[in-house]
């Protein structure tokens, strides 16, 4: 049980002083993203409702529950899904003329 | 042979310190701007260059960039902050520990004794890396007591670091206000981290909200200084932000600065994926100059990057990387020494200056009759407020409004600035400048080439390079003039009327 980090991570930090078990790594020494140790991820069970990495990771798709599935999937932070995103675009484009 | 340049410092002479960053003889309202604002709070800004327009040019600040992690999510930005080429708020090239930061403000204060103010801007939230700001702060109140420190923040999580803030050498915060209210808040910030949770759109913007206001006043009661920041969005919070101006005012914030959306596709933003367009620069100098009835308004803002260093306008970041600062030994009290005369040599010029300008407030253009239009102009210039570039060397103008009443700093505007992967020079750096100076109706600049000319012209602006090291204002006032004399002023231009 434990989550992971993809290659899509920006290093932007957020997640590292949250994490409870101290599972998380910086990009340091050559490595070019954040890591997650799965010996220490305890996907913040018995700490907090939330699994703390993924409710600030500001990027969609960048942690991975132990199925291998994003827990923050296409859509999810930006409100807005893929099936509506040229619809978004083009209101978004509206509204400023 | 390198030829001694006008208005570029000379090594070690005595006046070399005096440099001016941007290159206004008076900025426009500088005493009228600050005159009103109580003797305290005063002495506190005048000396900053972020506060004050006047101290702007001759003073420097700095960003180290030691606050990566936030803690809300902006549709104007981009977690991803490493590109060396682009000035905006945001993107570092080098995140620093809070030791490197240190080192890092000693080795600029020595070399840069204008130095006055060190800011930490990010590429975070300051307040969402609270170990990592304050270690810096804590610091530098020891190590260096002759160094200012500021903090911007998105105000968050203000509320319960207020207290530990107010504990070093810090009295001013900007806190960046975009909305009061939650729904227009949800298009903005789509969601917050708020205790342990990811809390999205309205409900999210709303607390937001509250977590500002609540900073806001608890600063002011400590007697913090707050200047509010807000970025203009077209169809967002266009048509909100002077009644944000009344509220943050109302509560005792006292410089309202509105900044530009900053929106290109290749910056990966929100926005600049979905095309959400950024204000033209009448759109921003008219919601200025609306907000500017209520509140004291900031607008030589050059939206710096979160590890900017030097004057306002310029960066000598690049002389201070981490593998060059390893190799500076400094001794900060012999720097402080050095500080103290450069800030006395700085205090002496312009109170100099001061003396002048009280024989200077006569209106150059006070004998026309009062209904001829006013007139936008761009100048370009290197410093030392007087026109003294090259139209095609210019980064920035310097845009002047011309009238009846006098003449009038409205603000600036730059010109190729972003990296855009390309090396797209001539012919398109030339439209893009072009299109920066939509509202002008003409150009001062000591020289200017052929082509340039011509196109200046096709696009119904009056290029002039007649004025080569003359004052500024004097320059705008000459070219205004003469346009009245030729009868462009007497019946509104079409031009003035185009979007």
């Amino acid at each position: 049980m434990a989550f992971s980090i993809n290659d899509s991570c920006v290093n932007c930090w957020a997640c590292l002083p949250l994490c409870p078990s101290h599972a998380i790594e910086a990009n340091s020494g050559g490595a070019t993203r954040f890591k997650i140790d799965p010996r220490k991820c305890t996907e913040c069970d018995g700490d907090y409702a939330d699994p703390q990495c993924s409710s600030i990771c500001p990027i969609e798709g960048a942690i991975l529950n132990s199925a291998g599935e994003a827990l923050n999937p296409p859509g999810s932070l930006t409100g807005i899904s893929p099936e509506c995103f040229e619809k978004a675009r083009i209101e978004i484009q509206e509204r400023a003329r | 042979m390198k030829l001694k340049v006008l208005g570029q410092s000379e090594a070690d002479s005595p006046d070399s310190v005096i440099k001016e960053g941007c290159s206004k003889k008076s900025c426009g309202s500088t005493n009228s701007q600050m005159s009103h604002l109580p003797e305290h709070i005063f002495e506190k800004v005048k000396n900053h260059p972020c506060y004050s327009e006047d101290a702007h040019h001759y003073y420097a600040r700095m960003h180290v960039a030691v606050a990566p992690a936030c803690n809300i999510q902006c549709h104007y930005c981009n977690r991803k902050y490493d590109c060396a080429n682009e000035s905006r708020p945001g993107v570092v090239s080098e995140l620093l520990t809070p030791d490197q930061a240190v080192k890092k403000v000693i080795a600029v204060a020595a070399a840069i004794p204008q130095m006055t103010v060190l800011g930490i801007a990010g590429p975070g939230d300051p307040l969402a890396n609270p170990d990592r700001t304050f270690e810096t702060f804590r610091q530098l109140t020891n190590k260096a007591p002759d160094i200012k420190l500021c903090v911007s923040t998105n105000g968050l999580s203000l509320p319960e670091q207020v207290e530990e803030l107010c504990r070093y050498n810090i009295d001013h915060v900007t806190i960046t206000i975009n909305c009061i209210d939650p729904e227009i808040g949800a298009k903005i910030h789509p969601w917050v981290f708020w205790k342990n949770r990811r809390v999205r759109g309205v409900k999210g913007a709303q607390i937001l909200i509250e977590q500002q206001q609540k900073g806001l006043e608890m600063l002011v009661e400590r007697g913090v200084l707050v200047k509010i920041n807000s970025v203009l969005i077209p169809g967002v919070n266009d048509k909100h932000l002077s009644e944000v101006s009344k509220v943050v005012k109302s509560k005792g914030a006292f410089l309202h600065n509105v900044m530009p959306l900053i929106s290109e596709v290749e910056h990966g933003t929100f926005y600049g994926i979905m095309g959400q367009r950024g204000p033209n620069a009448r759109e921003l100098s008219e919601l200025q100059d609306e907000c500017a009835g209520d509140m004291n308004m900031m607008r030589h803002c050059r939206q710096c990057r979160a590890d900017a260093v030097g004057l306002l306008g310029e960066d000598r970041g690049a002389e201070f990387t981490l593998d060059k600062i390893e190799e500076m030994n400094v001794d900060y009290n012999a720097a402080m020494e050095k500080r103290a005369e450069v800030h006395a040599q700085i205090e002496a010029h312009r109170a100099r200056k001061e003396q002048e300008s009280v024989t200077w407030v006569a209106n150059p253009l006070g004998d026309l009759p009062s209904n001829a239009r006013p007139v936008l102009m761009a100048v370009a210039t290197k410093g030392q407020g007087v026109v003294n570039q090259h139209f095609g060397h210019a980064k920035e103008f310097l845009i002047y409004e011309a009238s009846p009443a006098g003449v009038r700093f409205i603000g600036h505007r730059r010109v190729d600035q972003y990296c855009s992967g390309d090396d797209n020079c001539g012919e398109g750096v030339l439209a893009t400048t072009i299109r920066s100076l939509e509202g002008c109706e003409a150009v001062i600049c000591s020289k200017i080439g052929y082509a340039p000319w011509g196109r200046l012209e096709e696009a119904g602006i009056i290029p002039n390079g007649e004025y080569a090291m003359d004052p500024i204002e004097d320059a705008v006032a000459g070219v205004y003039r003469e346009m009245f004399k030729s009868g462009h002023l007497i019946i509104a231009s079409n031009n003035e009327l185009r979007a």
